[in-house]
């Protein structure tokens, strides 16, 4: 334990004089309270550090006690299904009613543990040694990635304290060390795993705008810009509720404390529509809302995929849903304005760009220290100021992710969600994952894409010829065109995140809804090629069943679709006998 | 605690706000001071930053009249707080506090910090019990709940003032469980009259017995702007969440909040971010409006209702785009509405209430409240796109739909946006019902088809 005494305070930047050596990155205990600061500058024999707590209260003079090791978080089987803050310390309604600083006390959770190794047993970094008792993924105890060794001994099935040592390794060198069932990680440097994958499957959405136009690999990585009330969050939450990961640990960065109050609310409830168990189960929450400490703010982004880098070492496939990137970027900024470092775009440091890109390249599909394969999917809300996407945030991480979907204030403002803008967003992995659809038994996936964004590109320009020339003048082609990318916005791409039908749509109900439009869209095309006027489509009451084709037939009622195909055929050769005995009459 | 310290004759320099003083005494950062010139005159700070010799202190009022060696600084030991106690509500305060209409101190009972602490995540309660504003266009279409806070973007010379009282007078639950309803008026470098004509209107509806007004005049020092609403909002989660209250604040202007950040920031000789404004103005901003909410086991909740005018009328502008990340929604009034003679001149399609979804439909107002509102922004939306393609050939180069949907728009703002009276939210919705029913029933894409067969196609059984 190394001391310095502080000599210089403001905000939550503070300077300290040296009697031993630090480390840069060192973690802290500050002042009586014991709060939690991390050292970032070195200089003779003083040093710079962040709080990340309120430093209210602190002055010169006060002890600072260095703890050797740089901000790490303990990644246990304490974690899974619960809230914390920003430095993964336990948030709960026992916590009391306001956050308060040094809330200190760590997990202190009880769990039953089963041992999977023997004595004498060699075990290397990130291999499992047993297993806890519970409900939910992410229940296998790993070694420390950088320890390896002969096992010593190792205690009965029983249960323990998460931080109790159950186990003794020796390693090459004979020393003995002590596991327990949770051990430190530091938050700023990635896990080591045997080898990166690449990306092979999406990570299946349930949001037919993201998977049938814009999807994400899994261990990929998506950015999601967008104004304010454009719908991130709603879509952030859509996502972490039915998506297929394993794991979900969704960070509430520098957000509104009613949305974790959501979460919180409502996924105990729901259930998750693969596993029929909670929602929560596989969720963890990781909550540093926009009023609590700024600094600790910039670390929970670290924390969060560090967590979630745990889970993919135990071969689980993990998603993160970090909100909002922005906010993270401007505690960056805040802190070094602080510094008084050199400002570069719009006050941001300029190393901006080159954080964003070592958070992004923490997503990964990997196989993991103990040969299993898993995977960190990176999902990050970007906060543009204005909507405006040529700011530095969403600049630079655009060059970074794969796939990109652009909220849109005028869908918003229709209420049409999710608000992504089909043609300023764009998925870079489709030709990979083209493959999986074509396992899951359309082969036409490609084509129908291709097809669809096409049809909303016409539309775009058609719309604006129709402002000058009106739309009953553009040809009838033209404008069966609109007529078919209403359809699709209003009937395939919008989706509502409250409809208890149509909140998720899996990807073989997608497949059916997009067959159905397409034979509607293929049928008009050569009704009006035969010479029914666009109008008389427009009027088909078959339309409206198509257009609340998501909202009425949910995944059970995939059978009644196919009676669908059946009443679209009917209604145009209706629509074709009525056109030919008034040509013959 | 301990004693205060005086310290006299430690000023080393005096810039703008800031105080430059030797340390003489164990101070703390954050601490509480008070400024004592030559005249006498007690002037509230705090320290700011500080090292073994010297110490920096903010000043929060004006400095105006101090000078280096006659002036006393008295260390308070603790942060900045106020003393809280019963009968707050009938009395007007000054920025800091301080009872400004001839009446008594209040009685200290307990003393809060003004910075107010970060709400345990976790021990929030999700805010659910909608608020009948008897606003059509906010009760139907943009629903505030208890907990919420929902600002008004609003535009000089717009009436968003007489909207605010309105509503500070007339909210209600709609159940009977009402309990204790109060209101905190904080002017924020408000004009006199603004404060005046608030005060006379909560008068003239018997509703000031059960109002706390906080102001800060427009001629007062723009430091103590920053600490109006912070003292406001101590008093408010007094009443709140010890008295178990449902106070809903209003706030006017947080322009001139932000004005007076951007002024203080660089008299402090920051590194100035998007138009001057500082780069923790959204972090500064969310300690106010993060103090709404409702707390397990609390009877009581904290409603935000802050106004604000966007500079230049640009939703874009620092104020109104920072504030609009951090509060539920927003409510956005519109000047070609005004001009058109629609009161309250609410622009629906750029408003929002986030909390909409938790605090209406089944369970909460009506089952078919949702997909109404909703299906009314889809027609309303349309009926602008038409007016936009209206513009450029005329009304007559539409087709049919289209015309119909202009004539919707027209209705819509004529009818439901704009009301003299006060208005159930089943009025409202009975409003909208008729409304839609102009339309085709083809496009009403967004009900289902019991909903078109009991308010659309047989509109006598629905009354």
């Amino acid at each position: 334990m190394t001391q310095a005494v502080i000599q210089w305070i403001g905000g939550p930047v503070l300077k300290a004089r040296v009697s031993e050596p630090f480390q840069i990155h060192e973690a802290l205990a500050v002042g009586e309270q014991r709060l939690l600061g991390e050292v970032i500058q070195l200089s003779g024999d003083l040093l710079t550090a962040q709080v990340y707590e309120d430093t209210t209260g602190l002055k010169p003079g006060d002890p600072v006690v260095g703890s050797g090791l740089p901000l790490s978080v303990a990644l246990g089987p304490g974690i899974l299904g619960n809230i914390f803050d920003g430095l993964l310390r336990p948030l709960s309604e026992a916590s009391g009613h306001w956050f308060q600083p040094g809330l200190a006390a760590a997990r202190s959770g009880q769990f039953r543990f089963e041992p999977g190794v023997g004595e004498g047993d060699e075990l290397a970094g990130g291999q499992v040694f047993g297993q806890v008792d519970g409900p939910g993924p992410g229940r296998a105890c790993l070694v420390p990635p950088l320890l390896s060794g002969r096992v010593r001994s190792i205690r009965p099935a029983g249960t323990y304290a998460e931080d109790e040592p159950v186990l003794e390794i020796e390693d090459a060198g004979g020393r003995v060390h002590r596991v327990a069932m949770q051990h430190d990680w530091p938050v700023r440097r990635p896990r080591p795993a045997a080898e990166r994958l690449s990306a092979d499957a999406p990570m299946v959405t349930g949001q037919r705008i993201l998977d049938t136009l814009f999807p994400v690999a899994r261990g990929g990585r998506a950015a999601l810009p967008g104004g304010f009330g454009t719908g991130k969050t709603v879509l952030q939450e859509s996502l972490a509720k039915w998506c297929d990961a394993d794991v979900i640990v969704y960070v509430g960065c520098g957000e509104r404390g009613n949305e974790m109050a959501d979460v919180l609310d409502e996924f105990p409830h729901l259930e998750d529509p693969r596993t029929g168990r909670p929602l929560m189960e596989r969720t963890v929450i990781i909550a540093n809302t926009s009023n609590m400490p700024v600094a600790a703010r910039e670390a929970s982004i670290y924390t969060a995929i560090t967590v979630a880098e745990y889970f993919r070492d135990q071969g689980l496939h993990v998603a993160l849903m970090a909100d909002s990137t922005s906010r993270w970027a401007e505690a960056l900024r805040e802190v070094s304005g602080r510094l008084g470092e050199l400002p570069g775009e719009s006050g941001y440091p300029a190393y901006l760009a080159s954080r964003l890109a070592d958070f992004y390249e923490r997503a990964s599909r990997v196989k993991a220290l103990n040969g299993e394969e898993g995977s960190v999917t990176v999902i990050g809300a970007v906060s543009p100021p204005a909507g405006d996407f040529s700011e530095p945030v969403t600049s630079h991480t655009k060059r970074y992710v794969r796939s990109f979907w652009a909220l849109d204030r005028g869908r918003a403002q229709a209420r049409s969600y999710p608000a992504i803008h089909p043609l300023k967003s764009y998925a870079e992995d489709v030709d990979t994952l083209a493959r999986w659809w074509q396992l899951q038994g359309n082969s036409e996936w490609r084509e129908y894409r291709r097809r669809l964004l096409g049809l909303l590109e016409s539309q775009a320009r058609l719309e604006r010829m129709a402002r000058i020339v009106g739309k009953d003048s553009l040809p009838p082609e033209q404008q069966l065109t609109l007529l078919a990318a209403d359809l699709m916005n209003e009937g395939f791409l919008r989706q509502s995140a409250f409809s208890e039908v149509d909140r998720f749509c899996s990807p073989k109900r997608q497949t059916a809804m997009l067959r159905l439009m397409m034979q509607f869209i293929d049928l008009a095309g050569e009704a009006v090629a035969a010479g029914t006027p666009p109008a008389e489509i427009a009027a088909m009451p078959i339309l409206r069943t198509l257009q609340r084709l998501g909202e009425e037939f949910g995944e059970d009622d995939l059978e009644r679709q196919s009676e669908v195909a059946s009443e679209i055929g009917a209604a145009f050769n209706a629509l074709n006998d009525h056109k030919e005995a008034a040509d013959v009459g | 605690m301990s004693a205060d310290v005086i310290l006299s004759g430690a000023l080393t320099g005096l810039e703008g706000p800031l105080l430059f003083a030797r340390r003489e005494a164990n101070v703390a950062l954050n601490d509480a001071v008070e400024v004592i010139g030559r005249e006498g005159r007690g002037r509230v700070g705090r320290v700011s930053a500080l090292d073994e010799e010297a110490m920096v202190i903010e000043v929060l009022e004006s400095t105006t009249g101090l000078d280096l060696d006659g002036t006393r600084i008295r260390i308070r030991q603790r942060p900045l707080e106020m003393a809280l106690g019963p009968g707050l509500l009938g009395r007007v305060f000054n920025s800091v506090g301080a009872p400004i209409d001839g009446g008594p101190a209040l009685p200290a009972e307990r003393r809060q910090r003004v910075d107010g602490m970060a709400i345990n995540p976790a021990a929030r309660d999700l805010p659910r019990d909608f608020i009948e504003t008897t606003v059509s266009t906010i009760d139907l279409m943009n629903s505030l709940v208890r907990g919420q806070k929902l600002p008004l973007f609003s535009c000089g010379g717009l009436p968003h003032d007489r909207l605010a009282t309105q509503i500070a007078q007339r909210a209600r639950l709609r159940d009977a469980q009402a309990g204790e309803f109060c209101v905190v008026f904080v002017g924020i470098g408000v004009p006199y009259d603004t404060a005046e004509n608030f005060r006379y209107a909560m008068e003239k509806s018997g509703a000031l017995a059960h109002t706390a007004m906080f102001l800060n005049h427009a001629d007062e020092p723009s430091t103590q702007r920053l600490l109006t609403p912070r003292f406001a909002l101590t008093a408010a989660e007094y009443l709140a969440f010890v008295e178990d209250r449902h106070v809903l604040v209003v706030m006017t202007d947080m322009t001139n909040y932000c004005e007076a950040l951007r002024e203080v920031s660089a008299s402090h000789g920051e590194i100035p971010s998007r138009k001057g404004y500082p780069g923790y103005m959204y972090s500064d901003l969310a300690t106010i409006f993060e103090r709404a909410g409702c707390i397990k086991g609390l009877p009581g909740t904290l409603t935000q209702l802050p106004i604000l005018t966007m500079p230049g009328d640009d939703i874009g502008h620092p104020i109104p785009d920072l504030t609009g990340y951090i509060t539920e929604g927003q409510i956005v009034l519109g000047r070609e509405l005004d001009r058109k003679g629609v009161y309250p001149p609410v622009e629906v399609l750029p408003s929002l209430s986030r909390l909409m979804d938790a605090g209406t439909g089944k369970g909460y107002t009506h089952p078919d409240h949702p997909a109404l509102s909703n299906q009314l922004f889809a027609c309303y939306a349309r009926a602008s796109r038409a007016r936009v393609l209206a513009s450029v050939m005329g009304v007559d180069g539409l087709p049919e739909t289209d015309r119909r949907f202009l004539e919707f728009g027209d209705a819509f703002e004529e009818r439901l946006v704009s009301q003299q009276y006060p208005r159930t939210l089943e009025e409202s919705m009975a409003l909208g019902w008729e409304l839609l029913r102009a339309l085709p029933v083809s496009e009403l894409t967004r009900l289902s088809g019991e909903q078109l067969a009991c308010y659309i196609e047989a509109p006598a059984e629905a009354g």
